[in-house]
């Protein structure tokens, strides 16, 4: 079962949709012992960290997501759900969940913020068997959607497994052990998102 | 590099896609949501959906017809018309919409492009504004379905509109709309200039260099058309060939 993480800042239905689509079954749940009990845990979001983080304490289900996550529970990040993995945010100037060293800073070259659309995502380290199969049977610099103002900076270069260009070069994906991460949507991103999904799933 | 995006408009009354759709070539073609799923699978970057008579009794239809539309389709959408409270707003996007566009609710009270902004974020708060030309370098937004003249300057009112919070401009020029002879470049160039955020540009789609053109000296980073593609006088694959030929960047 995967649980789909509600915490007052995602798109929930958007991302159940497109778990029925590729044939999963899902629970939402903002639930601790029922995030403990999923095999696979999306963490959805759209919105300001800020208040992503916020929302994510006042429900205690910070140090769930991390303790699940050291476990070694198969972990998906869509956007501002990336985005909370990484030490602290720009936005808000938050701390966030520091599962990996790096911040989260804004757009700084292009005039218009946020970056609304659709753009490619180049693949790197195609030798890793991880990214190989995250990336399987989607061509290389296909089309995601996109909707952010942020965007990650890790310190691990080896966790990067996909890489955007908006003014400046992005991380658009990363994974790492039983963690994948993206700053598009993969829910709302037409056939390459759902290939995506799938491959996540026969990842985990 | 981010892509520039074609943009299909679905027109609704009662649940039924209007804005002249000939019944040729797919028998339900006043489904919205098959509709949209064909421009989905012909590869369209994301969909409007306009309530066009959003009256209070037509809220239960227009409700099924998005979370309908949100299960089938695998791009984003928007939906808009009548729009006029924060909880409208949320009754949406809980169907499953993306983004919600505003129009006259939003210049009544534009408070509501903040709190909306607020409550659900920039991203899904699309400023939607009629404009039409009312001398020489000015353009002037009208509400009611484009039936009242508010005298307020376009450029004036989606600047004040994108420091309240709107994510996107959503601009329909009256005196292109349905002529087929081009979209508004020379308003679109002056609005995209005058804005930080994306600009849809809307009305008068009649051929492919228009696209190509609102595009480029237009600086749109969306082309939105209705009827051409409703009547398949133009496929989207077609218009997307097209701009890829003129190395203009767009996802195919």
């Amino acid at each position: 079962m995967i649980v789909i993480i509600d915490y007052g800042s995602g798109n929930l239905g958007s991302v159940a949709n497109s778990m029925v689509r590729i044939g999963l079954r899902y629970k939402i749940s903002g639930n601790a012992s029922v995030l403990k009990k999923a095999r696979m845990l999306i963490l959805p979001g759209v919105g300001a960290a800020k208040k992503g983080m916020s929302n994510l304490k006042a429900r205690k289900l910070d140090q769930v997501i991390i303790e699940e996550i050291r476990i070694g529970k198969p972990f998906l990040g869509i956007c501002l759900g990336m985005q909370l993995l990484f030490e602290r945010s720009e936005e808000g100037n938050v701390e966030c969940l520091g599962i990996f060293e790096g911040e989260v800073i804004k757009f700084k070259k292009e005039r218009k913020i946020p970056q609304i659309g659709w753009n490619n995502v180049a693949k790197v380290q195609f030798h890793n068997f991880k990214i190989k199969k995250i990336f399987s049977d989607i061509p290389d610099n296909s089309y995601f959607y996109f909707v952010n103002s942020y965007y990650c900076l890790p310190k691990d270069k080896s966790i990067i497994a996909g890489i955007s260009k908006y003014g400046e070069r992005l991380v658009s994906v990363i994974v790492k052990d039983n963690i994948v991460a993206t700053q598009f949507h993969p829910e709302k991103s037409g056939q390459a998102g759902m290939q995506f999904l799938k491959n996540w799933r026969n990842l985990c | 590099m981010l892509t520039k995006r074609i943009i299909p408009c679905l027109d609704m009354t009662e649940g039924k896609v209007v804005k002249g759709v000939r019944f040729i070539d797919f028998r339900d073609a006043g489904d919205p949501v098959v509709l949209a799923k064909r421009y989905d699978m012909e590869g369209a970057d994301e969909l409007v959906f306009l309530d066009i008579t959003a009256t209070v009794e037509n809220r239960g239809i227009l409700m099924s017809v998005v979370s309908n539309t949100a299960r089938e389709v695998t791009i984003p959408f928007s939906v808009g018309g009548g729009i006029r409270t924060v909880e409208d707003m949320r009754m949406i996007l809980k169907a499953g919409a993306d983004k919600v566009s505003v129009n006259t609710g939003a210049f009544k009270n534009p408070e509501l492009i903040t709190r909306c902004a607020e409550e659900f974020g920039s991203q899904c708060v699309v400023l939607s504004c009629d404009a039409k030309k009312a001398e020489n370098e000015r353009w002037n937004v009208y509400i009611h379905g484009g039936r009242t003249d508010t005298g307020a300057s376009v450029i004036e009112w989606v600047k004040r509109a994108a420091a309240l919070g709107a994510g996107e401009i959503l601009l329909t020029s009256i005196d292109s709309d349905g002529t087929k002879n081009g979209f508004d470049v020379e308003l679109t160039r002056r609005i995209t200039q005058a804005v930080n955020i994306p600009v849809i540009a809307s009305g008068g789609a009649g051929s492919l260099q228009d696209f190509a053109d609102i595009l480029t000296i237009g600086g749109a980073d969306a082309a939105l058309a209705a009827s051409l593609f409703h009547f398949n006088e133009l496929t989207i694959k077609k218009v997307k060939n097209y701009l890829s030929n003129k190395n203009i960047r767009i996802r195919n």
